[in-house]
């Protein structure tokens, strides 16, 4: 298993550096830093100064070594928007997408869960259709949509909840909630089939046949075996969080690392812009890493090699 | 599914059950039909059924309220713009944009799996490898970082929205032209000196063209999510083209005193979607049954 491991430790790393480098080959192409950065009509001096103040009069490989040491010190030169460091203005706003994107997420699997298997084990009953109708509407309703929707019932209509900014929980209610709803409803899906998928095995049967209790069967025999798939479809759900955010911090006002990406883009920020890539992608790395991980540590088939 | 699993019940069929394609067709299929037969009607003739042109302004019937007036039945938005002709236009733009989006996205990933399956080797693992890292990275995110350095033209847009989920149509052409290269046709027919193009093309795509049309139904409702969602953002399509992401984020700003600039075309979103959804169910559902 530890070889399983580190051949996926060293497949994460060689997945950031390439990205990195990616980032790097895309940014040179777009264009000269320095007339993107000043104004229009600065002189030669200007031009002359700024490339060497940023090192971006040395040869290309050159360039790419310092913007991989830099890039590894957390230095991703300054904003073009405010002229304040890269690196603090990604970092104030890691807490806000933190708070939004893990609670949705452990409120997505509290609910999605729980339907999921509920609806296979009672599969084609009423029950089952709604939980199955909510997950249609899941991925047929833009996540942007339903938090329109939830503002205006609860800040328009109902005037209970705000809707929009960060200063207060209450803030939090409606972005989590559109986040966990959406996220509950994948998961109910793939819950719902990976069950159904377990409990048509023969293993099954032959645990009923022995006179097993039904719900004993369930629990102790169809879950840990719907586990494994199941730890893949987290892990993508898991994943497409910083996505979500991207769409549903906007619609909120909310400060997170998604609409700063947003407002980057808008505004061409690309300092701004790389960092956040390269933010994104070690995270998501991170996410697949642990999910092969959990999967060699779950999956006997794996584990005892 | 819920719907589609209701296709035993013969209680919901239209139709004489006896009558062909629409055999067993549960009601809710049907509605879908139409919806979708409506918007494409939308698609093709939009310019012709809009009453006013969309960007026509009429500054003193702003904010008309929908279903009262018969010269604007849905109402009018901030700049007295007739939101009919709105919703038409934006519709048109956003089907567009689905479709052409849909068929590269098709034909980019055919390609790709196809390649892979028939070089094998290295190109196969570089293919399916580039596959994988796509497929590990949420797209919006992707396509946030393309339109950032790359800025928003119409054309880079549509190809960026047909490059979303390529990677499913490698993976399964891939899986279908490996199946289907053990079975006695394709055997034959190289055997008797047919092309490798030909027999591809000819022979083998027409057999693995179901599970195709089947991905094609998933795909088309995530890119019109895709497109609403750059739109939205104000990534996308920008003014004075129009779209329905655009008029969402256009009625957004306006949700406490006009809720209809939002919810109409965030309503034809949801339609739009949920019933391409509902009938790739279906059909899935039809075909697998069929190949048991």
């Amino acid at each position: 298993m530890t070889a399983f491991i580190l051949a996926r430790f060293l497949r994460a790393i060689a997945v950031l550096v390439f990205t990195v480098t990616l980032v790097f080959i895309v940014l040179r192409l777009t264009g000269d830093p320095a007339q993107q950065m000043l104004s229009d009509n600065a002189g030669p001096e200007a031009l002359a100064a700024f490339n060497e103040k940023w090192g971006l009069d040395r040869s290309i490989p050159e360039q790419y070594l310092y913007y991989v040491v830099n890039a590894l010190r957390g230095d991703f030169g300054v904003s073009f928007a405010d002229g304040r460091e890269v690196f603090t203005v990604v970092a104030e706003r890691i807490p806000k997408t933190l708070v939004v994107t893990v609670s949705a997420f452990i409120l997505s699997l509290l609910i999605g869960i729980p339907a999921g298997i509920l609806a296979a084990v009672r599969r084609e009953t009423a029950l089952d259709k709604s939980v199955m109708a909510g997950a249609v509407l899941g991925y047929s309703v833009p996540n942007f949509l339903l938090g329109l929707v939830f503002i205006f019932v609860f800040a328009v209509w109902l005037r209970v909840l705000p809707s929009s900014g960060s200063s207060t929980w209450n803030h939090a209610v409606l972005p989590v909630a559109t986040f966990a709803l959406f996220n509950a409803a994948a998961i109910a899906r793939f819950m719902r089939s990976t069950l159904i998928d377990v409990l048509g095995q023969p293993y099954i049967a032959a645990a009923r046949a022995d006179g097993i209790p039904y719900w004993d069967v369930i629990l102790r025999h169809a879950l840990p075996n719907a586990a494994i798939p199941m730890v893949t479809t987290i892990g993508f759900v898991a994943g497409g969080l910083l996505g979500g955010s991207a769409l549903i911090e906007p619609v909120f006002a909310w400060p997170g690392l998604g609409s700063g990406f947003v407002n980057a883009t808008n505004t061409g920020d690309l300092p701004v812009v790389q960092a956040m890539i390269v933010l994104f992608t070690a995270f998501m790395v991170a996410i697949n890493f642990s999910v092969d991980v959990l999967y060699a540590v779950l999956n006997p088939k794996i584990r005892k090699h | 599914m819920a719907f589609a699993t209701s296709s035993r019940s013969p209680t919901r069929a239209i139709g004489n059950p006896s009558r062909g394609p629409l055999r067993g067709m549960p009601v809710s299929i049907g509605l879908c039909c139409m919806w979708i037969a409506i918007v494409i009607f939308i698609g093709l003739s939009a310019t012709w059924l809009a009453p006013y042109d969309y960007t026509h302004q009429d500054p003193l019937a702003r904010f008309a309220r929908p279903f009262v007036s018969a010269a604007h039945w849905f109402g009018t938005d901030y700049l007295g713009r007739d939101v009919v002709s709105n919703l038409l236009v934006a519709t048109q733009t956003t089907l567009m944009i689905a479709l052409a989006g849909s068929l590269i996205c098709a034909l980019i990933g055919t390609s790709l799996g196809l390649i892979a399956a028939h070089f094998g080797g290295w190109m196969d693992n570089a293919i399916m490898g580039f596959a994988d890292a796509m497929a590990a990275v949420p797209f919006i995110i992707v396509a946030l970082s393309v339109l950032a350095f790359f800025g928003t033209s119409p054309l880079l847009f549509v190809f960026l929205v047909g490059f979303a989920n390529w990677e499913r149509y490698a993976r399964l052409t891939r899986g279908l032209v490996l199946s289907a290269r053990e079975e006695g046709y394709a055997e034959a027919a190289r055997i008797v000196g047919v092309p490798a193009m030909r027999i591809y093309l000819r022979h083998m795509l027409p057999n693995i063209a179901g599970p195709l049309i089947v991905q094609f139904t998933v795909n088309f409702p995530e890119i019109i999510l895709l497109e609403s969602g750059l739109s939205f953002l104000g990534l996308g399509i920008q003014p004075p083209e129009t779209s329905l992401g655009l008029m969402v984020a256009d009625g957004r700003t306006y949700l406490a005193i006009a809720w209809w600039l939002a919810a109409l075309p965030g309503a034809v979103i949801v339609l739009t979607t949920l019933s391409i959804s509902l009938l790739g169910d279906y059909l899935r559902d039809r075909l697998d049954a069929r190949l048991r």
